[in-house]
């Protein structure tokens, strides 16, 4: 099933081509998702790191780096890489040397395989499931194993004491992230990222983060439990170089070692490109009459708006991502203590009566008649972009009724009736 | 090569990791391994699932599973392991004698199973409301999206079975009571094992 | 080949059998949990196959989740238990909690 979904697009593409079997059209186009994934797992990563040298280099009044290949070297994250490929891959003496190898495979496969599940643009995914962002939260949270068998087969006290302390920020961090992204969800009514960020489009009033005080809140404690779990400063107990030597690191070097900075920012960017896509508006601009859906209806149109949604999502994301290398450059860092206390005694708590307050909106909407600033009602908009709706759910629906994605997904229709609202309240 | 071979292949690369890790679990001596082991078992039969068209039950296998029960498990190796890389050996001989029982009893175990004609005896048991037939089982749009049958299964509705049945048969009642059973059987259990598990001073009539 | 209901339930009888060996040989308290946990994971095989390519169907699924959730909570009780054991005897080795063999 999954390989028949991570391709269902283009391996129909492959299939109408004359001499490929329907396996091998399969084969082709995962093949193809797979490349493309590996691109947007490498190259973000690259980008991230010279950011993140650059940026810390201002903040701490330095230039950060000026030389490799040219004036605000570009080239620096390359050169690293080519350095760590050379260095001698080490395992300690004293290490379980089979776990110690797989350790940063593991990890690096967990975050990998959340790309899978997340869109770029409207269609733009490589399987499309209504469990996606639970399957997302779900391999973010194999990621902590590697870490905990990486901690544990170096042998070393440093490493173990870091992975301990990693592995109970993750778990309970984990928490609170959950409750979290359920808060957009219950607003939107759907587990699948695509339709999620669909019945976001038009203006930006009907960003989730904007749909109620408790997801604008919930965005904000979402965003602080995704930095936790990402193990970014404040919260990098387990690297914290003053105190572990390097925590969990300690005692890799080479490329292995680097697998570890690839995973964290890739699971960076993926943290962020759901925050973006539950809360920002996915791969929508959020002026109405700049939505590149107005383009048109053809084939190079859509496909051409696509293009623009996947340029708008991702610098959100990667907005997202800078701003978790600010933090990390400005604040402190937390003692463990602290960190456990933000987790168990602030955030889960404040997540939970979010959940219940987001629950709850829709009532309060009803009851207190509050204006709906121009935006139709949630089921409404999920029905129009919906392509997994209840109806379509099986197969053909009470009344054989499924609407088609993108039928009156019309940009300026919020507006119009924001309008015709506020002329009636004028009168 | 056609998606049916895929499948079999897929299913054969999954199949032999989930066995043979949990082959492994059982023969290797050192406790972490085990849990290593364990995870790649508990992985490739989420695997499995998906195969199975089983999305939400696949996901879930991976959170709680995968992520929460052998995370715990790893938890308690690591506060219990008095030494690096504990390891409490059995003899070679319980060895033997192990696996010469396992293969035995995996022999019985499949013998009997695959002694039953499974689409007969699913047609005896098949629910009067499904008139789809026997073995075509259940197919939600036939792609695995089973969360929204699932959820509606939770809440007590039962559409994959109602919307077609006979209009005289009685309504499915799905599984509201048992899912609130549950959930309050996690929250008493999450209670009982922090109180089991609180950090207590150690007794001083300790023998060893 | 196609792959049918037989196979599966032979991968599930297979952690079946695994998770009981486990069970049995394993000193180590924490390794007979994981025995526990393989065999639960091998009947939770046999339950999807089932509604896969039976009439099973949903019902399946539903069983497949309860027995997962028990399983998390059974690992709970069983952890703090192994902890609780370990505070009292200052080690997992199950052959020795036998105080009560009369």
């Amino acid at each position: 099933m999954a390989v028949t979904l991570a391709a269902s697009n283009l391996a129909e593409y492959f299939e109408s081509i004359d001499g490929i079997s329907s396996g091998w059209a399969l084969v082709l186009a995962a093949i193809v998702h797979v490349a493309l994934l590996g691109a947007f797992f490498g190259l973000p990563a690259g980008i991230f790191i010279w950011t993140e040298r650059k940026v810390s280099g201002r903040i701490q009044d330095r230039l950060g780096p000026t030389r490799t290949g040219g004036r605000f070297g570009w080239l620096q994250s390359l050169a690293d890489g080519v350095k760590l490929i050379q260095k001698e891959d080490l395992a300690p003496q004293a290490s379980d040397q089979m776990l110690f190898r797989l350790a940063p495979y593991i990890v690096v496969i967990a975050s990998f395989m959340a790309f899978i599940m997340l869109p770029f643009a409207d269609g733009w995914v490589a399987v499309s499931l209504d469990v996606g962002l639970f399957l997302i939260l779900a391999i973010l949270s194999l990621e902590v194993l590697g870490v905990i068998l990486a901690g544990y087969s170096s042998g070393s006290k440093w490493a173990l004491f870091g992975s301990m302390r990693e592995a109970a920020q993750m778990v309970s961090y984990e928490i609170p992230m959950a409750i979290c992204v359920l808060i957009p969800v219950v607003a939107a009514g759907s587990l699948n990222l695509g339709d999620i960020a669909q019945m976001q489009s038009g203006g930006i009033q009907n960003w989730l983060i904007f749909n109620d005080p408790f997801t604008f809140v919930g965005f904000f404690a979402y965003f602080t439990c995704a930095t936790a779990s990402c193990k970014r400063a404040p919260f990098d107990l387990a690297e914290a170089e003053s105190e572990l030597v390097a925590g969990f690191l300690t005692e890799y070097s080479g490329m292995r070692w680097s697998f570890f900075f690839l995973a964290e920012y890739a699971s960076m960017f993926i943290v962020c490109g759901v925050a973006a896509i539950l809360f920002l508006g996915g791969w929508h601009i959020g002026i109405p009459g700049l939505d590149p859906l107005n383009l048109g209806s053809s084939s190079a149109a859509m496909y051409f708006a696509n293009l623009i949604g996947m340029v708008v999502f991702i610098a959100k994301a990667s907005l997202l991502v800078f701003v978790q290398i600010w933090v990390r450059w400005t604040l402190p860092r937390l003692r463990i203590d602290q960190v456990m206390t933000t987790c168990l005694k602030y955030l889960v708590p404040i997540s939970c009566f979010l959940f219940l307050g987001a629950i709850c909106w829709p009532l309060m909407v009803s009851i207190l008649d509050l204006p709906s600033l121009g935006r139709k009602p949630i089921a409404e908009r999920l029905h129009e972009s919906s392509v997994t709706s209840l109806d379509s759910a099986f197969e053909a629906g009470p009344d054989g009724r499924v609407v088609p994605p993108h039928e009156n997904v019309n940009a300026s229709d919020p507006i119009i009736a924001a309008n015709q609202d506020r002329e009636a309240i004028n009168r | 090569m056609s998606a049916e071979q895929i499948h079999s292949g897929l299913f054969a690369l999954f199949a032999i990791i989930a066995c043979g890790a949990a082959i492994a679990v059982v023969m290797s001596q050192n406790i972490v391994r085990m849990a290593f082991w364990l995870v790649m078992s508990l992985g490739a039969t989420a695997g499995l699932f998906f195969l199975l068209d089983a999305d939400f039950v696949g996901a879930t296998q991976l959170l709680v599973y995968v992520g929460g029960t052998v995370v715990l498990l790893i938890f308690g190796v690591m506060l219990t392991a008095s030494g690096p890389y504990i390891r409490i050996r059995m003899s070679p001989a319980e060895g033997v004698l192990a696996g010469g029982i396992g293969i035995l009893f995996l022999a019985m175990v499949y013998s009997t199973v695959g002694a039953v004609n499974w689409e007969n005896v699913s047609s005896a048991a098949s629910p009067s409301g499904l008139g789809a037939g026997v073995s075509e089982g259940f197919n939600a749009s036939s792609q695995g999206n089973t969360t929204r049958p699932l959820g509606l299964a939770f809440i007590g509705l039962r559409p994959d079975r109602d919307l077609g049945a006979d209009i005289h048969s009685p309504l499915s009642t799905g599984y509201l009571l048992p899912f609130e059973i549950v959930s309050v059987h996690l929250l008493v259990v999450l209670i009982g094992a922090a109180y089991l598990a609180r950090a207590k001073r150690r007794s001083d009539t300790v023998e060893e | 080949m196609e792959v049918g209901l037989n196979h599966y339930l032979f991968v599930g009888a297979v952690m079946f059998v695994t998770g009981v060996i486990c069970m049995a040989s394993k000193r180590n308290g924490i390794g007979v949990l994981m025995g526990v946990e393989l065999v639960l994971n091998g009947a939770n095989v046999n339950f999807v196959a089932f509604a896969r390519y039976t009439a099973l169907g949903l019902d399946g699924h539903v069983i497949a989740m309860f027995v997962i959730v028990l399983a998390a909570a059974e690992a709970a009780v069983a952890l703090a238990i192994a902890l609780n054991f370990y505070n009292n005897h200052l080690t997992i080795d199950v052959d020795r909690g036998d105080e009560l063999r009369g």
